[in-house]
């Protein structure tokens, strides 16, 4: 399998779903010319001219209008925020339109729109460039959330967003941009939604986590292999819909779980895959569910304070620790 | 700078080489909106709808004297939550949207979306909406599609005065400016949005000039004569799918009711419109001019006139029957929908 990075991954599923289906095209700030903000669109322009890679103003929610608009009547677009901060300015156009008009219009409307661009955390951006909001979208019904963390998953989850006939939130994360991995050689390869991936087997205890805090997970692991802990690391890769079976699977082998993300932790997602592991899987339960999330302020410029609000895998082996004590 | 001017019109002057069956229909379309709005009134005041309630009464014309003119459904129509009349005059069927009041199974868009969400895509009609400026990004994207189709459909998007100071309707228009959409923007300039007047919302009231600010051309337009909106928008449509440049019309019209239910015409309305402009504009009555001029010209007798109020008062009675004999939806239909 040929060994790519993450952003190369995600343009070759965009260029591939738009060589297959003429209606799919991209719109956002500096998808074309620039070649893309994090170089995710990189060609791209060349290859499909400028109807089908189209350059906005910076205007949120005239993209997320565009998008929806479009998806409305039929095309396939996919809009990109150059970062999942800016697409604050478009919530109304997200929640109020996008993510409802098929249940508004008792489903005689599809909205099959891609939402995407990098989120996450890191690199001293401070409050307004660096947060992670996947729960805002997954509190509201009509979206799927899309979080991958591998070259592979950012691949085949792109396809199945694409393809899927309703509006996706798709957050890549910009740390994981650079990372390489194998993608399969296939057209044809895609990912499911709502199909867990075991990253890690072990039988000592469960680490639920998405997106770049699998990473830290899985570094975490391997240190506690050395102590002899042996973890199992699950991969949600998408939110909605959440596979809690092969979570649930997982704890009824570990009997314990951690659950890991860097959005805050209040109200975050780890308080949702805790609470119905509770509620489905009580008894399975040896000890009580920690829960690691992002300090619960906005994100400090100073090194050393962002680096105190950020979970890292060092939090994670303490939880760990903590949860089997 | 003077402000853009409203284009003179003779009071429905009806020239030469227009088909009187067209007049008629017209006609038909406004009596049949007026009606059911009424009937909409008496049907919330008898319990038999909930939510809000926002009617059309006084700004027939923008309709009517539009939607006969359409390819639908190769058209797209965007409009507000002020929406009974363009479900109705897309042809949705009376019965199906006077059941989505009713919140019944049979409703247009199976009693979840209500008065503020009617739809009707198989004629084109893509929705109300219920946000303020909230149909004016959306309608980007619908001209856009119709623009990367390659077809010469228009995408016809309705909104209010109040829509004028959200910012997404500027970001859309810069847009649709910039990329050249084939959209007809049909401002309905009621003169008030809910209780505030133009003129205590806005340091700029000529909205044509903010329009052609962001690249758009337009013109103002009396909306209260139902042929000058016709003639107006039928040079618009050609415009637009000759050029595939969206184009600007501000209708002046007038609601002659309360905002919504909750600000009834009985009482509410005196609190921010004085009874002397309330009473000019309830003189120029669309359909009352529109009716005075036809039977001058010879284009409908008075017990035409009486007939067409008949068929529409009976389409009506038909539709309330229906609805209120119509299943409420399935409990089971409450997590459909969601997901396509």
């Amino acid at each position: 399998m040929p060994v790519m990075k993450y952003q190369e991954a995600l343009r070759l599923a965009m260029t591939e779903e738009m060589e297959r289906d003429e209606n799919v095209f991209i719109c956002g700030e500096e998808v074309g010319q620039y070649q893309g903000t994090y170089r995710v669109t990189e060609g791209m322009l060349q290859k499909f001219g400028p109807r089908r890679v189209v350059d906005t103003p910076i205007s949120e929610i005239g993209i997320a209008g565009m998008a929806t608009g479009a998806a409305m009547a039929g095309l396939r677009p996919i809009a990109e925020f150059m970062t999942w901060s800016f697409a604050l300015e478009a919530m109304d156009v997200l929640v109020n339109h996008a993510s409802k008009i098929t249940y508004m219009s008792g489903g005689r409307i599809q909205c099959p729109v891609v939402f995407r661009g990098p989120a996450g955390v890191g690199g001293q951006l401070s409050a307004q460039h660096s947060q992670s909001l996947e729960s805002w979208y997954c509190h509201t019904p009509g979206f799927k959330v899309v979080v991958p963390s591998t070259p592979a998953d950012v691949y085949g989850l792109m396809k199945t967003a694409i393809r899927d006939p309703n509006p996706i939130i798709f957050m890549e994360h910009t740390s994981l941009y650079s990372t390489k991995g194998e993608v399969p050689d296939d057209s044809n390869f895609t990912v499911p939604f709502g199909q867990a991936a075991v990253r890690r087997e072990g039988t000592d205890i469960t680490l639920v986590s998405y997106s770049n805090m699998v990473v830290k997970c899985l570094k975490a692991a391997e240190s506690l292999e050395k102590d002899g802990i042996r973890c199992e690391v699950i991969d949600l890769r998408t939110l909605v819909p959440m596979d809690m079976d092969t979570v649930i699977a997982s704890v009824r082998k570990t009997h314990h779980a951690v659950v890991a993300h860097e959005e805050w932790k209040n109200a975050g997602i780890g308080a949702e895959v805790a609470a119905r592991l509770y509620e489905q899987a009580f008894d399975e339960l040896d000890a009580p569910i920690e829960r690691i999330g992002g300090a619960d302020v906005p994100m400090p410029y100073a090194k050393n304070l962002e680096r105190a609000a950020i979970p890292t895998d060092q939090d994670v082996i303490a939880a760990v620790k903590k949860a089997l004590a | 700078m003077a402000k853009t001017a409203i284009k003179e019109s003779a009071e429905c002057d009806i020239g030469p080489g227009v088909d009187t069956d067209d007049l008629i229909g017209i006609y038909r379309l406004m009596v049949l909106i007026r009606r059911f709005e009424e009937s909409t009134y008496r049907k919330y005041r008898e319990g038999k709808m909930g939510g809000y309630l926002h009617r059309y009464d006084g700004q027939e014309a923008l309709v009517a004297g539009i939607f006969p003119l359409l390819d639908l459904p190769g058209d797209k129509i965007l409009c507000t939550y002020r929406d009974h009349a363009h479900a109705l005059a897309c042809g949705t069927d009376p019965k199906a949207v006077m059941a989505e009041l009713m919140g019944r199974a049979t409703g247009c868009a199976l009693g979840k979306g209500g008065s503020m969400h009617l739809i009707e895509p198989d004629r084109g009609f893509l929705g109300g909406d219920g946000i303020v400026g909230g149909p004016v990004p959306i309608s980007v994207g619908v001209g856009w599609a119709l623009k990367y189709k390659n077809t010469r459909n228009v995408c016809v998007c309705y909104f209010g005065d109040g829509a004028m100071n959200q910012g997404g309707v500027h970001e859309s228009f810069n847009m649709v400016g910039l990329y050249k959409l084939p959209i007809l923007y049909i401002l309905e300039n009621n003169q008030y949005a809910m209780g505030t007047a133009v003129s205590r919302s806005t340091g700029q009231t000529d909205f044509v000039l903010k329009a052609k600010a962001h690249g758009i051309n337009g013109e103002r337009v009396d909306g209260m004569d139902v042929l000058t909106v016709r003639d107006v928008a039928q040079r618009a449509l050609k415009r637009i799918r000759d050029t595939g440049e969206a184009y600007f019309l501000e209708m002046n019209t007038y609601r002659f009711v309360g905002h919504g239910i909750g600000d009834d015409n009985t009482q509410g309305y005196k609190f921010y419109r004085g009874e002397q402009e309330f009473q000019d504009w309830t003189k120029r009555d669309p359909i009352g001019k529109f009716h005075a001029a036809l039977e001058a010209r010879g284009v409908m007798t008075a017990a035409q006139a009486e007939a067409i109020d008949s068929e529409a008062r009976h389409i009506i009675e038909e539709a309330v029957a229906f609805a209120e004999s119509s299943p409420e939806p399935p409990l089971d239909s409450l997590y459909e929908n969601v997901y396509s």
